[in-house]
């Protein structure tokens, strides 16, 4: 089973399995915390280094650990992991920790990583299953960032707000105000404003999948018997 | 055969708690420091707003009184909390009281309040809560400068009963659209200071018989040795 391409492991956590928009794994924190860019960064790059780190181990130990205690293990391995995080991120942000509070230790019950770590890295050698750890976690941050982008600029119509948080004291003037000071849009910011943002994210991916089948639909050369096949450059509409 | 497998996992399983155990607690010693650094710096963050440097020259986070049992249900404390004395060359200054309204739309909102010694608020901040984005968390000095309209007023500065949001024939601005969050800060500032004004003479009798100069800033500590 070891014969997964690269290029295809990176489509699949980016795009086409991409673990928030097609899995709709672990959407509680997603929800919860996309009020703005910093909170999603900071959760998105926790869960990230949490999903690389298992798959690796996971991966490691594929061989020695009996199906019998394959989930307790992985549940320890990634619970480790989690907690580390936790740890580092009080020790070096403390402020976004604090901000982030209950869904940093809450990481652990993303099913994103245990599914990954089932269904993926402990059937892969350890190279491509840090690899696809690597993707679904970017695949999760990217979403976690556009949402918390769309919400923030929505909601209270700043971007990049309070990222001193998570870069230090160089990042307090990258705050932008596109709609000037005063501007505020209460649901966006509000649980349903995440329902409705993800609800829209989604429908713009499924769009341009839908696209993207046309197209290809529409480059099939028609089979016309005895005749040359034509190549055909360019668009058929 | 079962016997042997239950051996082999459980053996398996303990092995991997202990790893993990192991990497945990290295993890636990490493950011040890940083964290109760970190702790300490945000701490101090929040008392340096209020008394800025140029108003003390102690140690705000060390400095610190218990406050008497029978004030905790004023103050809203279900477990007690410290004041924070600040002081300029051992005189006190002001002081720094942790505060509790269970009166917010969604919970309580908790403050610290810094009190002058004679009586005027020296600045407010709310330091945690759970009201509405957008509307009731405008009490957040990061949201709205409204917390810093009670830097200088006391309880004779305006009278207690316009210790209230306009609305309600008080003082003090509401929100467009929230108007129990800022009344449920405004109220319980002023049983602060109300507290405050009670407990005043105790505290500072105990503030100069405790007073250890050791314990303060560096010059003190120099004249000491010399």
């Amino acid at each position: 089973m070891s014969n997964v391409s690269i290029s295809e492991v990176t489509k699949n956590g980016l795009w086409t399995n991409n673990p928030a928009l097609v899995q709709l794994l672990g959407l509680c924190p997603l929800l919860a915390v996309t009020g703005t860019v910093v909170n999603a960064l900071g959760l998105g790059l926790a869960t990230m280094m949490v999903l690389i780190g298992s798959n690796i181990i996971v991966s490691l130990i594929r061989h020695h650990v009996s199906d019998a205690v394959r989930l307790p293990v992985f549940v320890i391995i990634i619970a480790t992991f989690v907690t580390c995080a936790e740890l580092i991120m009080k020790a070096f942000t403390y402020e976004l920790y604090q901000i982030l509070g209950i869904f940093i230790p809450l990481i652990v019950t993303n099913c994103a990583i245990l599914g990954r770590a089932e269904a993926f890295a402990s059937k892969q050698s350890v190279g491509i299953a840090a690899l696809d750890g690597f993707m679904m976690g970017l695949g999760f941050l990217i979403v976690l960032v556009c949402l918390g982008a769309v919400r923030e600029l929505l909601g209270q119509g700043t971007l990049l707000a309070d990222m001193q948080l998570l870069f230090g004291p160089i990042a307090e003037s990258w705050t932008l105000r596109p709609f000037g000071e005063g501007y505020s849009f209460l649901i966006a910011i509000l649980p349903p404003g995440a329902f409705l943002v993800m609800g829209f994210l989604m429908a713009i991916k499924n769009a341009i999948d839908w696209q993207i089948k046309l197209k290809a639909e529409a480059d099939k050369p028609a089979p016309v018997k005895g005749a040359k096949r034509i190549r055909t450059t360019g668009h058929i509409s | 055969m079962i016997v042997k497998s239950m051996g082999k996992n459980s053996l398996l399983l303990a092995v991997f708690a202990l790893i993990t155990a192991f990497i945990l607690a290295s993890t636990d010693r490493l950011t040890e420091d940083r964290i109760a650094e970190s702790e300490r710096l945000a701490a101090q963050k929040a008392l340096f707003e209020i008394i800025p440097l140029e108003r003390h020259n102690n140690d705000l986070l060390l400095d610190i009184q218990p406050i008497p049992e029978k004030y905790w249900s004023t103050l809203g404390l279900e477990s007690g909390g410290d004041i924070h004395i600040a002081r300029f060359d051992g005189q006190p200054v002001a002081a720094i009281i942790p505060s509790i309204t269970p009166e917010g739309y969604s919970g309580d909102i908790a403050m610290i309040v810094g009190v002058n010694f004679d009586g005027s608020i020296a600045g407010v901040r709310v330091v945690e809560h759970k009201e509405t984005p957008g509307l009731g968390d405008k009490v957040d000095v990061r949201k709205s400068d409204w917390i810093l309209s009670f830097n200088g007023k006391s309880l004779s500065n305006p009278e207690p009963s316009a210790w209230n949001v306009k609305k309600e024939k008080g003082n003090f601005d509401q929100f467009t659209g929230a108007t129990i969050t800022p009344r449920a800060v405004i109220h319980q500032i002023a049983k602060t200071i109300e507290y405050f004004n009670q407990d005043k003479e105790r505290l500072l009798n105990e503030l100069n018989s405790s007073y250890n100069p050791l314990s303060s800033n560096q010059s003190s500590t120099e004249q000491l040795i010399q």
